[in-house]
Parts: C-alpha cells; structure tokens; sequence
C-alpha cells in the first residue's frame, strides 16, 4: 500500500478528476443525473485516495517532502515531473479534496442559468486537477502549468454561468490574472537562466527543481533578484489579490456563479499565498528581505482599504468580495514579517478563510436563489423567514470577524503577534507601526459584518418577502455540503493544532531556508 | 473531600454541554426541558465549584511541600521539567526579593510546620493548582491550554455560578412565554460555560477567547428581541465598543508575550517576569496601558462606558448576570489576574497618581453623576454600575488588590439583587421600567421592596452591609496606599460615597414611596422571582462578614475569623508585596455620614418635596449641567455620529469611489487603450505593412499568413499563447541584460 501511494499515490489523485471528466464527455448532456453522480464520484474517490496519502503521511516528518515522484519531462529544459507533499502543501490539499465534492453537493439543486450540468461539473472537475496540482508541483514549470490551468475553467465558469455583467468580469479575471502569469513566467525563467548550474546525466543544466533552486539561487545578484521577485510578486500578489491589484475580485466574485465564488474563495486566491510560501520567498529570500516591508504595507492598506470599501457596499456579494481583500491582507501581513509565526498564521489564515469566506458565498448564493435578490437594503428579517440560514449566517459572520474559538481568530491574531517581532532584518518600529493599524482593521472587520448582519438578519422581513413562499429554510443539500464546513470551523477553532502541528515542520524548515541563506 | 481541583475543566465543560444539547434540542422537547436542563447544569456546576473551594482552603491551611510543591511551581509556569527547574528558582528568588515569606522546593519543608496555622497576616507562598494540555505548537514551541485554581478562580467560580443559577431560576417566571425562550437559555448557558472559561485560564491567550466569547453571548442577548431596531443597534454598539477596547487587549497580550521572552502566554509566568528585577519596567507599562484599553471597554470605565447603559436594552435577568455582576467584572479580574504586570508597569508600589486609579476614580464620579439624570430604573442602575466598576478599577490601582475584588464579590450580589428586584418591579407594572411610571411599591410589593432597600443600603455603603466593608476597604488602601496616599484617589471616593447614597435613594424613594402614578395594578411577584431576591438580599447582608477587619474600632476577633477573604484568595505567589491598609476607624465614620447624607437629601428633595425644584429652568448653569448630563457629555454623539458616521458614510464611501474610478479607471483604462493600439497596429502594421508584405512576397510566404489568421481569431486561448511567447521573449532580453 505504501509503496503503492509512493509512487502513484500523488498521481493519481491529481489526474483521476480528468478522468471523471473524460468519463463525462462522451455521455450526452442530456443524462444530467449521469453527469452529477459520476462527478461526485470522481471527487469523492480523489478525496479518498487523498485520506489515505493522509494517513499515511509521516506527520513527525512534515517539513520532508513525501510521496516524492521525480521523473524526466521534458528533458530539453531539464523541467520534471517532481510531486510531493509536506507540511504546508497538506492542509491546502486536504482543503481542495473538501470543498470540491461539497462545490458539487451545493450545485446538485442549484444549477445557475443556463443549467447544462455537464459542462459545469467537468469544468469543476478540471479546476480540481489544477488547484491539486498546483499544491503538489516541484517543479516552477509543472506548478506553472497547474497554476494556468486553473484559469480556463474558472473564466468559462463566469463567463458563461455569472451573472449579468458576465462578460466584463470573466475577460477582467482572465486577462489581469495573465498579465501576473506573463510577469512571474518571466520571472521564473530568468531564475532557471540565472541560477547556477547541475550535472544531469553529465550535461551542466541549468534546473526548474524548486527543492534545489534556494541553493542554486544564490548567486544571483541582488539587482536581478529583486526584479525576479518583483516578477513573482506581480503574479503571486494579482492572485492573492493584494492592494491595488484587486479590482479583479469584486466583480469576478458579484458574477461569478455562487459554486464559482466559492472554490475561486476558498481555493484560488490562496495560489496566490501558497506561491510566496513556497517559491518566491524561499528561493529569494535576500529579495524577500527587501520586498517585505513593501509587501507588508500593501498587505496592511489592504485590510484597512478592503474593510472600508465594505463599509460602502449594498450588495451582499460584493461586501463579502471585499472582506476577501481585508482577510487575505492579514495572510500577506504574517507572510511579510518572515517568521514562523507569521507564515503559521498566513497558513491557518488560508484555510480558515477558504471554509469562513466560502461558508459565507455559500449562504449568498442560496439568498440569492430565495430572493432574488441581494441588495441589502431590499433584505432583513432573515432570521425571522428562515431561522436556520439565519442562524448560519450570523455564525459565519462571526467566524468571519475573527472571533476567538472559531478558525478566523487563528489566522488573524498570530499574523498580529508575529508583526511585533519580525525575522531576519527587518525594521522592527514599521512592522510594529503595521502591526497596530492591523489590530484597528479587527475593529472594522466586526462593523461591517455586523451592520450587515443587522440589516439581513435582523429586523423583520419587508413588505416583499413578507410571505414569500420561496423563503424556505435551509435544504437538504445545503445542510450536506455546509455542515462539514460549520463543524471544521469550531474544531479548528478549538483545536489549531490540528493544522499548526502539521505545518509546524515545515515552516521551521522553510524560515531555516531563508534565514540561512538570507540576511 | 474528593479532589476537584485537578479536574475543574468539568465546570465550564458541563455548561457548554448544556448550550450544545439546548441548541439542538431545546425547541423539540419544550420550554420545561430547556429551563431544566439549564438549572441542573448550573446546579452542579456550584456544587462543583463549592468543593474546589473546599480544596483550595485546605490546600492554604496544609500548603504541599517538598517534591509536591516543586512539582507545582514547575506546573504553574507552564514549563517542561528541565527547564522548569531553574526557572522556577528564579521565581522563588522573585518572591523573595519581594518580600514575601518564601518557600523554595527544599525550604518548605522545613519551613511549613512553622507557617501553616498563621494568623491571618502573611504566609507562606501556595502555588496556583495549573493543569495544562498541549494546545497548539509553532516554531517548535509548545503552547498549553489549562486551568489555574487559586483562591480567585476559586471566588469568581461560586460568585458566577450562584448568579447565573438564580438568574436561570428566576428568567423561568420572567421570559415565560418569550418567542426565543430556547434560544436564551442556550444563550445563558454559553454564557456561563464562557465566562467560567475565562475565569480558570491558565494563560493570556485563553482569557482572550473566554472574554470574546463572553461578548458574543452579550452582543446575542442584548439583542435578544431583534425585532426591533434600538435592541439591535444596542447589540452592535456593545460588540463594537468592546472590539475598540480589544484592539488594547490584543496588543497587550502580545507586548506582554515577548517582554518576558516569547515562549508562553502562562499567566503566572508572565507576572513573575513582571516582577523579577530584570523586567523592562517600559514595556510593561506600555503593555499594561494596552490591556487596561481592554479594560476600559468590558468593565465600562471612562471613556468607553457608554455601551454599558444602552446594553440595558436585553431582558432584565441578563443585565443582573452579564451586564451587572459577572461579565463586565471581566476587565477588573484581567487586572487582579495579571496584578504583576500592572504593578510593575504602572509602579503602584511607589507612586501617588498613574492612569488606570485615576481613570477608575473619575470613572466612579462619571458614572455616578448620570445615574441622577436617568428616569429608567435600569439605567440608573447601570451607571450605578459604571460607577462601582471604576471603584474597583481604582483599588487595584492605588494597591488595594483584595479590597478591589472583594468588592467584586460584594458588588455582584446586591446588583444582581437590584436588578431582579427592577424585574420584578417592571414584571408587576406592565414592563416599563420608567420611574415616573411607578411610586408607592412598597405596599404592593412587600418583598421585592424589601430586598432591594437591603441591596440599595448595601450599595450606598450602610454599615453592617457587604457594601460598606468593601468600600471602606477601598477608601483605607487609596488613604493609606502603598509607599504614599493616593489622595485624589481618596477624594474621588469619598465624593462617590455620597453620589452613590443620594442616587440610589432617588431610584429608591421614586420607586417605592409616594403615590402610584402608573396604571397598571402592580402585585407581588410569584415565589419563583422572589426567592433569589431574598437570597441575593441574604448575601448582600452576610458576605460583607468575610473579610470583617482585625480591628474593629478595638473589636479584635481571633485570627481564624477575620480577614478570611484576605487570606484565601489573594494570591501569594508571582505576586508583588502590598502592604494591606488596616481599617480606618476614621474614614469608616466619615463615609458613613457622606452616605447618610445622601441617602437624608434624597429622603427630602424627593420624598418630602423639599430643596430647590425646579432650579433646572430657572438658573441657566444649573440647565446647562443638566443637559450636559442628560446628553451623557456628548460623547454618544461624538462616537456613533462623528466616528461612526464619518467611518460608515463619507471615508467608506470615499474608498469606494476611490476603488471604482481610480484603480478600476486605471484598470479600463490600459484595456481601452491596449484595444485601441491594437486597432491601430491591426490597421496600419498587419493590414498595411505586413500583409502588404506578404502579399507582395506571395505564394513564399503562405505559412505565414496562415499564422496571422489564426492570431485574429479572437479566441482568449490564442492570445494567451501569444503572451506566452511574448513573456518567453521579454525573460530572454532580461536575462541578456541584468
């Protein structure tokens, strides 16, 4: 079994949801509960396999690569075919594998206009193999085709499913997360050109292998690393989305389909993250060293800025859009200050904010499909209509803020703390400075919520929706596919080891990196 | 007795039981179920905290010794054995420094025989009883969940579960019929699972879950009828008022993580580091001041009050529970918990003046003043609350640490008593709670008036009251002090004694004397709301006896009878040496007459008529000190329509028009522009030039125009390769020339 898993283990669940997808691309559109049952079979069998690389993942020896498949691919590059998982890919997996079959759990009643399940589910099934893939890549070339495969499906998925500004927000997306791809594709391949040189098969090449390029990078001089990290921010930073470069996320998200807000939510935007944990900040860490205080302050603008804008808004969906903003400046601001503490906390913060935001568009889109609706100012009494969505609600929201014993919190606070000390040798006073105003945004995080809670859940419902018979509570597959979210969020809450264990090796291993070979 | 001590995390465990099975099946077995699920967890929950009581009094009267009491001390900082070893050396010699009579692993057992049955003065150190389990761990260090029991805990577990029970008990009879019922229940339990939570944290990072989750419960209860806006709005001014204060809490709780090194949140660790010589007295004033903004928002002082009034808006049994007696005395408990860090930081020891007993005793005065103005029963009682807050903020300012929680203890148990007797009164009179409204009670209600005179005259510091030995205990520390007085400390005080008297003889003359003027037909409340009023009253009267002085005007009771709060819930370990003020026959007399006082111009402005009425419209200072206070000093207006306004309208606005127009303008604006070079490049370089080119060059050049058709077919998928290729090109230049 073991030995099964590592060498096919990783594979396997990555390419098994195109697999599911071939399945269902010779079978007619027409048989939709054909296309249903064979895509959340898909998806359960990849998040099968992905619970036993799980249980047999050496926990004690997180910060390791495991599973590690390294085989030639295209040889002329010297680019391989490298997987592997360790402690800081794993919870990202663990969150892809989960949202994925609940995405499609959501969707069984819930197709948005114009319906045609078929094309909707291989396209979620694609993602799958993309945002898997991205998490287990070793290689910048394969984590780059993983990270662009991505993109297709999601704009087809606005673009044809979103709502009535489809066709702006969709092109927007694509073409603004491509001028990031183009950037840190450049970036990538000055890093192989620069880079020093291996023996392969008694040839000097240069090498893509992201294990041994912190090394080999470091003779690179300082001018060109910091445009190569520059690079990387570009397309690292559109993703995540970082302050000024958001303005994709609002309407990618007011248009997207809610399925499409909730995988681009919990998963997508974490790429983002993930690429400065894993490839930008290890490989460089002396530009790292010179970016961080930038990055930190955009990472602080943003939690202010985006919180403000929420304050603004008067349509559910875009208020929550831009929480997003806020959250992921507090991800960015722990990934800034280069300690454990912080990237522990940027980690935490990822999943924490895919299960609280995604929680969140989940519960829009079904108020979506009950009112029709979701301006703030035409909703209200939620609690009242529907006790049990009002009840969720205000849970989420209450995650969302960052309240202590719910996962939020562990995102949020430790990315506050490490900011008092921040590694290698960055300007203790300007991260103390950010660390305070980040503190403020906490405040403003609970007002918006909260208002918006108020005004949709609170009250009582208006003359509109007094009796509207579509108000029915929470259904059947919505309790399937939110219950496991609802729960995890305590456990989390409760229990951070579950994640801070798992991750802890990892990121040690990855600070010892840049400490090493920083500064 | 069986030993609880080790095992407490069953109390708040037990609660939080009760809030999961009252969620999920409150509303299917009915209201009789849920109220009864509710009191028998409390139930047991006070039978529990009783016995670790019982433990920790014994653990006092035979402290451990030896291999046992290293063993605790290594414990109570959280630390593994090896390293706990010196650390908890350190510690001794911490104590020892300050003065305290110590016992280090191998001391104490010679020493302990010695010690043990001491009279009531100083004695020897008894660590904390901390269980701990790994919570979480980054960077290679271990972080611990626990519990610690000291005498405290101890005091503050009986305190909120006598409260809680009789509140459970008492909300029987007052929300019967109540739409959400079940939902308050649920609400109530978690609230106490919360706030027992808080008060046994073993280390800083817990009490800030504990007092978050304490504010959810509080932010759900207030705004428990929803329905209408002024509740909700309530609801979010007390959440978010407290968040602003949090803001300190959380800085705090980090500043003081990294001054005593970055490894652990242990409460008791962090003390002793605040206490040992080598603190950095700065960083711990700066870390005080920090958690102290986490203070001025829970426990309502001066200015982030003014949520606590507004919170009145929930059902009267929760302001008893959350808003009077237990959860806005979170704050006071962070400052009694964390007395170390407060101590060093703010130098109580050696200064006359610092912030946080100067804020406490401006807040007594504040919220006093106010408590005049208010015509709602509730509301004055919230001020009352307000300002009894700030005296205890102020007493573990000027040193007076028991005195500060002892009045905590005393304070919870006659407002608890006022506010269930407001219940009850309002219960009788058709739910208003507006004293204009009510008069002449006390026949109509024989018992709900009697307990609440007892709790007012408790209140107003009458004496053999509980009031009266915890205030005088407070005016005799801020009149002794430590190395000096804390003079307008004592003013403050003293200024208060008297506010106290005349506002609660107003509320109480208003109420119960005079002619009725409402129109409903009051009536005596049912057993079920009277019975805690009488038991409440019964503590209000006897609890006071629990710290009864060593010498009363020459009353010398044995050793083993006075000062026994003194002697098992102040802590002796990781704790600075205070000097405790001894009763003061002189200020015990002159604040009894300043109460008196209050209590006979009350009696006569409001009972008989007499003094200036009316002085309001005729002298134009008196109207402008009127208004002044009627408008709460402006300062609702300053947060909810100046900062609060500003923030939700013109400033978020102005990020959103920011976000629109200019960063999306720039956005449109480059994919306008690039659509427009494009056309231009189309036209004039592929049309013109190229395809001129090409077809000039003919058939040769075939596979070329092939290629450019194929770029112009407008598929997304086309483009993106060519930005591929363009990026190929773009990383060649740069690598060539960097």
């Amino acid at each position: 079994m073991k030995d099964f898993l590592n060498s096919w283990g990783i594979s396997l669940m990555v390419f098994l949801p195109l697999v599911g997808a071939l399945a269902m691309l010779v079978v007619p559109k027409a048989k939709e509960q054909y296309h249903k049952v064979v895509a959340l079979a898909a998806s359960l069998v990849v998040g099968f396999i992905g619970i036993l690389l799980m249980t047999n993942f050496d926990y004690d020896a997180n910060g390791h690569l495991q599973f590690v498949v390294d085989k030639a691919w295209i040889p002329i590059i010297n680019s391989r075919f490298i997987v592997g998982i360790d402690g800081i890919s794993l919870p990202m997996i663990a969150l892809t594998l989960l949202i994925v079959p609940l995405c499609i759990i959501y969707s069984w009643k819930h197709f948005p206009e114009p319906k045609n399940p078929k094309a909707f589910l291989i396209l979620i099934l694609i993602l799958e193999t993309g945002m898997l893939g991205s998490f287990v890549a070793q290689d910048l070339i394969l984590f780059f085709v993983f990270f662009e495969v991505v993109l297709l499906p999601m704009y087809f998925m606005i673009g044809v499913w979103g709502g009535e500004k489809r066709q702006y927000a969709s092109l927007k997306f694509f073409l603004y997360t491509l001028f990031g791809s183009a950037l840190m594709i450049v970036a990538f391949l000055s890093l192989y050109f620069l880079s020093d040189k291996i023996p392969v098969n008694g040839q000097m090449m240069h090498s893509f292998d992201m294990r041994i390029l912190p090394e080999l990078a470091t003779g690179i001089s300082t001018g060109a690393a910091l445009f190569i990290f520059g690079g990387m921010f570009m397309g690292f930073g559109i993703k995540v989305p970082m302050f000024p470069f958001h303005t994709w996320l609002p309407d990618a998200h007011t248009q997207a389909p809610t399925v499409g807000s909730v995988i681009l939510a919990a998963v997508l935007l974490k790429l983002g993250t993930y690429g400065f944990i894993r490839i930008a900040i290890p490989i460089l860490p002396g530009a790292a060293e010179k970016w961080a205080p930038f990055i930190g302050l955009l990472a602080v603008i943003g939690i202010i800025y985006g919180a403000l804008c929420c304050l603004a808004q008067t349509d559910m969906k875009r208020l929550i859009a831009f929480s997003s903003v806020s959250h992921m400046g507090f991800v960015m601001l722990g990934i800034a200050t280069l300690t454990t503490f912080g990237f522990q906390a940027a980690i935490f913060g990822m999943v924490a904010h895919g299960l609280i935001t995604g929680m969140l568009f989940f519960v829009a889109g079904s108020t979506k499909d009950r009112y029709h609706t979701l301006d703030i100012s035409r909703l209200g009494g939620m609690l009242k209509s529907m006790p049990h969505m009002g009840w969720i609600l205000g849970f989420s929201v209450m995650a969302s803020l960052g309240l202590p014993g719910l996962a939020g919190f562990w995102g949020e606070f430790p990315a506050i703390l490490s900011a008092y000390n921040p590694g290698l040798g960055l300007n203790v006073a300007f991260f103390r400075v950010l660390m305070v105003i980040a503190a403020v945004g906490t405040v403003l995080a609970a007002a918006y919520l909260l208002w918006l809670y108020q005004r949709v859940g609170f009250g009582v419902p208006s003359k509109e929706f007094e009796d509207d018979p579509h108000l029915h509570d929470v259904s059947f597959t919505e309790w399937l596919a939110w219950t496991p979210m609802l729960v995890l969020i305590v456990v989390l809450g409760f229990m951070p080891n579950i994640i801070f264990k798992v991750t802890d090796g990892a990121v040690s291993h990855t600070i010892a990196i840049v400490n090493g070979l920083g500064g | 007795m069986f030993n609880m001590i080790d095992k407490v995390w069953i109390i708040p465990a037990l609660m939080a039981a009760s809030f999961l099975v009252i969620l999920f099946f409150g509303k299917r077995w009915g209201t009789r179920a849920t109220a009864g699920i509710g009191i028998a967890a409390v139930s047991i929950c006070l039978l529990l905290s009783v016995i670790v009581a019982g433990n920790w009094i014994s653990r006092v009267n035979h402290p451990p010794t030896g291999a046992a009491l290293a063993a605790d001390v290594i414990a109570a900082n959280g630390l593994t054995p090896q390293t706990g070893e010196t650390i908890g050396q350190e510690a001794n010699a911490a104590t020892k420094d300050s003065g305290e009579t110590v016992a280090t692993a191998s001391q104490a057992s010679s020493t302990t025989e010695a010690t043990a049955s001491e009279h009531g003065g100083e004695h020897e150190s008894v660590p904390p009883v901390v269980r701990t389990v790994t919570w979480f761990q980054i960077g290679g260090m271990q972080f611990e969940m626990g519990t610690l029991v000291d005498g405290l805990a101890a005091m503050m577990l009986i305190t909120v579960c006598i409260i809680s029970l009789l509140v459970h008990i008492y909300s029987t009879e007052y929300l019967h019929g109540d739409v959400r019922f079940t939902h308050y229940y649920a609400f109530l339990s978690l609230f106490t699972a919360s706030m027992l939570f808080y008060v046994l944290s073993s280390n800083t990072l817990q009490m800030l879950m504990g007092w978050e989750l304490v504010g959810v419960c509080s932010f759900g209860l207030i705004g428990h009828w929803w329905e209408e806006k002024k509740n909700t709005d309530a609801a979010l001014k007390a959440f978010l008022t407290n968040r602003v204060g949090d803001i300190g809490l959380i800085l705090g709780v980090i500043i003081t993580f990294f001054a005593a090194g970055g490894t652990s949140f242990n409460v008791l660790h962090i003390n002793e580091y605040a206490l040992s010589h080598s603190a950095n007295t700065t960083l711990l004033l700066v870390g005080a001041l920090c958690l102290f903004g986490g203070v001025t928002s829970k426990s309502g002082q001066f200015p982030l009050h003014t949520w606590l009034p507004d919170a009145m808006a929930g059902p009267t049994p929760v302001s008893a529970l959350i808003h009077a007696a237990t959860m806005v005395v979170a704050g006071v408990y962070l400052i009694a918990r964390l007395y170390g860090v407060f101590f060093s930081g703010l130098a109580i020891g050696s200064s006359t003046f610092h912030y946080v007993a100067f804020i406490g005793g401006f807040t007594t005065i504040i919220g006093g003043l106010l408590a005049f103005v208010q015509t709602d029963l509730k509301k004055v009682l919230a001020y009352s609350t307000i300002s009894q807050l700030g005296y205890m903020v102020m007493a573990l300012g000027v040193g007076a640490w028991t005195a500060g929680v002892f009045h905590l203890f005393t304070h919870a148990f006659f407002k608890a008593c006022l506010f269930l007797g407001a219940g009850s009164v309002s219960h009788a009179c058709h739910h208003t709670f507006d004293m204009r409204e009510m008069g002449g009670l006390r026949k109509k209600m024989p018992i709900t008036h009697a307990t609440f005179l007892i709790a007012t005259l408790a209140l107003a510091g009458i004496f053999p009251l509980a009031g009266f030995w915890s205030k005088d205990e407070i005016l005799a520390g801020a009149a002794n002090g430590q190395e000096h007085a804390y003079t307008i400390m004592l003013i403050f005080g003293l200024i208060t004694a008297f506010l106290t008297a005349a506002y609660m003889g107003r509320a109480y003359w208003l109420t119960f004397w005079g002619e009725y003027r409402g129109h409903a037909k009051p009536h005596e409340s049912p057993k079920v709301i009277t019975v805690p009023l009488i038991i409440l009253a019964g503590c209000a009267v006897a609890f006071g006896f629990t710290n009864f002085p060593g010498n009363f005007f020459g009353i010398k009771l044995p050793g083993g009878v006075t000062t026994r709060f003194e002697h098992f819930v102040e802590p002796t370990f990781a704790f600075p040496p205070l000097q405790h003020a001894e009763f003061t026959p002189w200020l015990a007399v002159v604040s009894t007459i300043l109460a008196a006082t209050g209590l006979f111009f009350a009696y006569q402005y409001y009972e008989k008529n007499r003094g200036p009425h009316g002085l309001t419209s005729r002298n134009k200072v008196a109207h402008a000190g009127y208004t002044f206070l009627e408008n709460k000093y402006y300062l609702d207006d300053l947060y909810t329509g100046v900062i609060a306004g500003s923030t939700k309208g013109p400033i978020a606005r102005a990020a959103n028009w920011f976000n629109q127009n200019i960063l999306d303008g720039v956005i449109n604006g480059i994919g306008f522009g690039a659509r427009k070079i494009a056309g231009v490049v189309y036209v004039f370089g592929d049309q013109l030039i190229i395809d001129g080119a090409v077809n000039g060059s003919g058939r040769g050049s075939e596979g070329a125009g092939q290629l450019l058709r194929k770029i112009q077919t407008g598929k997304v998928q086309q483009y993106a390769s060519i930005l591929f290729a363009g990026a190929v090109v773009l990383a060649g230049v740069l690598v060539f020339v960097v």
